[in-house]
């Protein structure tokens, strides 16, 4: 196959980027698109050129490293990630166009590849259940419905690449964040902190700079672990019932 | 900052005030359709007219219309504010190929809506303010002299211009709330797999029935 | 230099109770005075910085991934293993420990083997604190199911993604100690040297990946919780920025490393599809339960998976069925793998390389049905069809084995402390647990065992013993670290020669795969000797690496980690060559029964080996620690 390639490049944050064409000839439909993107950078080596830099690592489509906005659409043109896309899902003579993930909340570091950090900071700011190591209760201590488990577990299978902000005209993090709110909204063991997680989650989401969600269903359509709007209309429940219902008790301190 | 700000200035306190707006306004819409179907009535004017005083002065009735005018004022500031802020996020870059995977209607809420603000004014100005402010001369129904709007509205009816800004209006109203019907419902949180087909359902058909019977009306008079 | 391994004396079960209460303690007001740096944050990283946070330890803790969740241990598919015995099927921690002492062909210590039994348990109650969705039962209770071969059912999962969620698990733990301020977390910032000061490890020299910069972070104790190094191979099914240049750089301070040539290679595995392969993916064992596995009896060079029903049956060799009547298809990984490698050795594999058999659904289906079929592997079907572009419900998959995990790493205590005071590994980056093979379901049982539930113990007797003052940067072992690697980055960057870091990479991965892969001879293994010494040479000669070093340079990351893998393939050769016995994952042509089976030689062998560095260009040293067996009867293993 012949593929025209279109590619931003960009040497850091503080200058301006640009599309370069790169044209590759011998590319096989059984590579796959990172693959090709390999071939290119050794194509581009070997004629003294600097490689294209883009994120990627497990190459199986779950450690959520690799983005890609590839003709258009984050991760390509199926419904998984960029490192499971195989050229034969494109024709002989194509020209495939491939930018960052644009979002001012994911600045671009280098080419392709972007800086996804905000993701982490929503996730500290509330994505967990506070229990210390030891001193936990049985495994079956807390029996928890098939159907909750593995509504939860649809939820936890975000792996956060971030196309989903992506693929929204907003630059929305809602499904991201909503997949973690809603994982441990669902459990038992989540419950105790409900409140103040959808609150603090949702505050360190805006102030990132992420856009507000409009339902468009462009983030659920692209996402490659199918994760549901569902989960996003139940943070949004969760959120206003927290806001109308929560309050602090400033804790005097003391004891012995 | 207490929980109020907090709640009104997030993303999604913000989306709450454009969810509860916009559903206040459809069903502002039912109520006003109802109103404008006595258009349809062979009595020249005569339930409109006399519909058109009980709105403009019953107390109750002119405590809701003041609600409803926060309604369009607080929906259409916070649909900038949101803009603004959705716009500004996607960063300087903007992507230079883009193809949508979302339907078009919910990629183009502000632009549908901008055309219904305009409407509104329109509107507003035709038939809203003439029957407050201006000079519409009246008819005496049983003894009691009320202001024949009909009489506006009929002769607007007439002038095709008016009937294609009509038509065209709804066409636009429809498709925002061919979106927003459902939407706001998603944003306030309820979605269940049991209830989210009816709700689809009822959207929809509320998007084509209402602004279609609104369009109506127009045509119908014009062809009158 | 004396080996000690530090087992505790007395009974098996007893041994860890009793550790746990002779290791010295920190005072709670003390700890906050000492801080850790932990290397890695996959789940034994992850769990390890987080738990030592909870303690009340500073935690600094540094990943190259540009997100802690990003880490290999996310790809793990199977499950964890518990001893729970929730499925009343008889089993128990000693099972659990047998198991796994015979699994890893008896080449791990007893001491070791049945702390991770124990701690096993505590595992799942943990991830299940935590907010873990496990699959769970119509009642509500926690599902398992038996994995790889296991009698009994010990496996607890979330669907094929047990691995990620446990991931998630220790990340939400790990974040929570970042938003408390008691872990201080690096991104995109990987580890290039440790820094001993007066023969203790006091801190670590990094490189900042976006900007380039060179630093040095002190601390008490360092973890290295850096995984595998099956990159070495440069095929693997392990994560592309995998690397072993953590341990290979603590290993030439002094860090001895256990087991090198210990690989696991899983059976079924998406073949080669041709040069530009960057990695191989794993599906699922679970498949050889209904799968078969045959190439044809007569070479049928090419043939593609459309064309294998017009193979009879009568010329069809089911390889695995025939030789091993009564485990069949399920024989252990590394007798699968081997056969495959014999019959496309032979020269009949199938497909356009050669290299692959076939692994065919079409009894299954007709027995089963289609929807049977679909409900238990829909999803690696479809995985299967995605990369292949085969559709496995109506031909043949086509499987071949690829390197997966490996077993050694560096040597540790029962402390997991390395031989340099002070450094631990934990996970699949230290040697211990596993032995000579490793069973389906328990890597992720040992990367959380260690980072949960021993180094927050095992790390305070170090600590007590430790001054508390802070370290300074500034002292002249820190400077001369972060010099070292200044000057070995410049230096590749003025190489300037005529072959990618990748080409290298891959030619360093044939010489592993054909001479240390599934089946090794003493001839062969000379031979890679000479050719990753030659490989060497070519690579500090003419690698071509461009860019600069203040910025965000992939291809300098690449050559930085090649270098390590190469000189780390050198001492596997060595070590392979060394154990002249098959056992586990490592088999020695030298060593086989009559009838080609695997033959481990307990009176010779029966010790772990300990490779010391002594410096460029010098031979390593091995040193031997004997495995003392004293509560499980050692016996060949046989699935005839």
């Amino acid at each position: 196959m012949k593929i025209t390639l279109k590619i931003w490049r960009q040497k850091n944050n503080a200058t301006k980027g640009s599309f370069k064409t790169y044209q590759l000839d011998h590319v096989s439909p059984d590579m796959s698109f990172l693959e090709m993107l390999d071939v290119l950078n050794g194509d581009l080596i070997s004629k003294g050129e600097e490689s294209v830099a883009f994120d990627h690592d497990c190459r199986e489509g779950i450690c959520g490293a690799c983005s890609l906005y590839i003709n258009g659409r984050p991760h390509g043109p199926q419904q998984t990630t960029t490192c499971q896309l195989h050229m034969r899902s494109f024709q002989d003579g194509d020209s495939i166009v491939i930018e960052p993930w644009r979002a001012k909340a994911f600045p671009v570091i280098r080419d392709l590849v972007v800086d996804r950090a905000a993701f982490d900071r929503i996730q500290q700011s509330g994505g967990y259940v506070s229990v210390n190591t030891g001193g936990v209760p049985d495994g079956n201590e807390i029996p928890i419905p098939k159907k909750v488990a593995d509504e939860a577990m649809d939820a936890a299978a975000c792996i956060g690449c971030g196309a989903c902000v992506a693929a929204c005209k907003n630059a929305s993090a809602m499904l991201f964040v909503s997949a973690k709110v809603s994982q441990l909204a669902l459990l038992p063991q989540g419950k105790p902190e409900r409140k103040e997680r959808v609150e603090r989650m949702v505050a360190q989401m805006d102030s990132e700079g992420f856009g507000a969600c409009t339902n468009t269903g462009a983030c659920e359509a692209e996402c490659p672990k199918g994760i549901s709007l569902t989960n996003i209309a139940r943070m949004n429940r969760e959120y206003f019932a927290a806001s109308l219902s929560s309050y602090e008790i400033v804790s005097k301190g003391g004891g012995d | 900052m207490n929980w109020f700000t907090k709640l009104l200035t997030s993303t999604l306190g913000r989306k709450l005030f454009m969810a509860l707006t916009g559903l206040f306004l459809i069903l502002f819409l039912v109520i006003h359709l109802i109103g404008n179907l006595q258009l349809l009535k062979e009595d020249e004017g005569h339930a409109f007219n006399v519909y058109a005083k009980f709105m403009t002065s019953n107390p109750l009735i002119k405590t809701v219309s003041y609600v409803n005018y926060a309604c369009i004022i607080i929906h259409v500031i916070w649909a900038l504010l949101l803009t603004r802020k959705n716009y500004a996020a996607r960063g300087v870059e903007r992507y230079a190929v883009s193809k949508n995977s979302s339907p078009w209607t919910s990629r183009n809420m502000g632009i549908l809506g901008t055309l219904i603000l305009i409407f509104l004014v329109i509107h507003l100005q035709g038939f809203w303010y003439q029957m407050h402010w201006g000079g519409i001369p009246t008819k005496n129904y049983d003894g009691e002299d009320v202001k024949d709007l009909f009489a506006t509205v009929d002769f607007a009816y007439t002038q095709p211009l008016w009937v294609i800004i009509y038509v065209v209006s709804m066409v636009a109203l429809a498709f925002h709330l061919w979106h927003g019907f459902a939407s706001a419902f998603q944003t306030l949180g309820v979605n269940h797999l049991k209830y989210n087909p009816v709700i689809s359902f009822v959207g929809k058909a509320f998007a084509i029935i209402v602004p279609a019977l609104f369009a109506l009306i127009p045509i119908w008079m014009y062809l009158h | 230099m004396k080996l000690d391994s530090k087992i505790p004396e007395g009974p098996l079960a007893e041994k860890w109770t009793k550790h746990k209460f002779n290791l010295k303690l920190v005072n709670p007001s003390n700890k906050r005075k000492y801080d850790v740096i932990v290397v890695g944050t996959g789940l034994a990283g992850a769990s390890a910085a987080a738990s030592l946070a909870e303690l009340g330890y500073n935690v600094k803790a540094f990943c190259f991934q540009d997100s802690p969740r990003r880490a290999h241990s996310i790809a793990a598919q199977g499950g964890i293993n518990a001893a729970k015995n929730y499925q009343n099927d008889g089993d128990s921690v000693y099972r659990l420990f047998y198991d796994t002492i015979k699994g890893g062909d008896y080449r791990a210590r007893e001491g070791n083997v049945h702390r991770l039994a124990e701690v096993s348990v505590n595992i799942i109650d943990q991830c299940v604190a935590q907010g873990v969705p496990f699959a769970r039962e119509y009642g509500g209770l926690l599902a398992n199911r038996s994995f790889g071969g296991a009698q009994v059912s010990r496996t607890f999962y979330a669907r094929g993604q047990t691995g990620q969620q446990l991931l998630l698990g220790a990340y939400s733990a790990l974040n929570r100690q970042i938003s408390n301020g008691k872990v201080k977390m690096y991104t995109r910032t990987e580890m290039l040297d440790v820094v001993l000061v007066d023969g203790q490890a006091k801190g670590i020299v990094v490189r900042d990946l976006v900007t380039g910069k060179i630093e040095a972070h002190s601390a008490h104790a360092v973890l290295l919780c850096t995984g595998g190094y099956g990159n070495v191979f440069y095929l693997s099914t392990n994560a592309k920025g995998s690397n072993v240049t953590a341990a290979w750089r603590a290993h030439k301070k002094g860090a001895l490393f256990g087991n090198p040539c210990y690989t696991q290679i899983h059976p079924t595995c998406i073949p080669v599809s041709g040069d530009h392969q960057s990695k191989l993916t794993l599906m699922s064992e679970s498949l050889r339960n209904d799968g078969r596995v045959w190439v044809p009896k007569v070479a049928k060079p090419g043939l593609k998976a459309k064309d294998a029903a017009s193979i009879p049956e009568a010329d069809r060799d089911y390889f695995l069925e025939r030789k091993y009547p009564s485990f069949g298809n399920l024989v252990p990984r590394d007798v699968a793998s081997r056969n495959a490698k014999y019959m496309c050795d032979e020269g009949r594999g199938v497909g356009p390389t050669g290299l692959a058999v076939f692994l065919d659904f079409a009894d299954a289906i007709k027995r089963d049905g289609r929807k049977t079929i679909e409900a238990k592997y829909g999803n690696l079907f479809d995985m299967y069809k995605q990369i292949t572009g085969d559709n496995p419900y109506e031909v043949p998959m086509m499987i071949y084995p690829a390197v997966h995990y490996t077993m050694g790493g560096l040597w540790v205590d029962y402390n997991l402390m390395t031989s340099v005071p002070g450094l631990y590994a934990l996970g699949e980056a230290n040697f211990s647990d596993h032995g000579a093979n490793r069973l389906g379901a328990s890597a992720l049982m040992q990367g959380l065992a260690d980072g949960y539930f021993v180094i927050p113990y095992t790390i305070g007797d170090y600590l007590a013993g430790t001054s508390s003052a802070k370290i300074s940067t500034d002292r002249p072992e820190f400077k001369e670290a972060i010099d070292k690697a200044t000057s070995t980055i410049n230096k590749l960057l003025s190489i300037k020669g005529k072959k990618t870091v990748d080409h290298l990479h891959r030619d360093l991965g044939h010489i592993m795969w054909e001479y240390c892969g599934m089946s090794r001879n003493a001839e062969g293994l000379k031979i890679a000797k000479g050719k990753i010494q030659a490989l060497k040479a070519e690579f500090w000669e003419n690698v071509n690496v461009l860019g600069g070093s203040n910025e965000l340079n992939q291809e300098l990351e690449k050559a930085l980690r090649v270098a390590d893998f190469i000189e780390l393939g050198e001492l596997m050769v060595d070590d392979a060559l060394n154990r002249g016995e098959s056992c586990g994952g490592h088999f020695r042509e030298e060593s086989q029964t009559p009838d080609g089976e695997a033959q481990r030689k307990d009176d010779e062998f029966a010790y772990v080996s300990a490779w010391e560095y002594k410096g460029e260009g010098q031979p390593e040293v091995l040193h031997k620690e004997e495995l003392k067996f004293e509560n499980v009867k050692l016996t060949q293993r046989s699935y005839k």
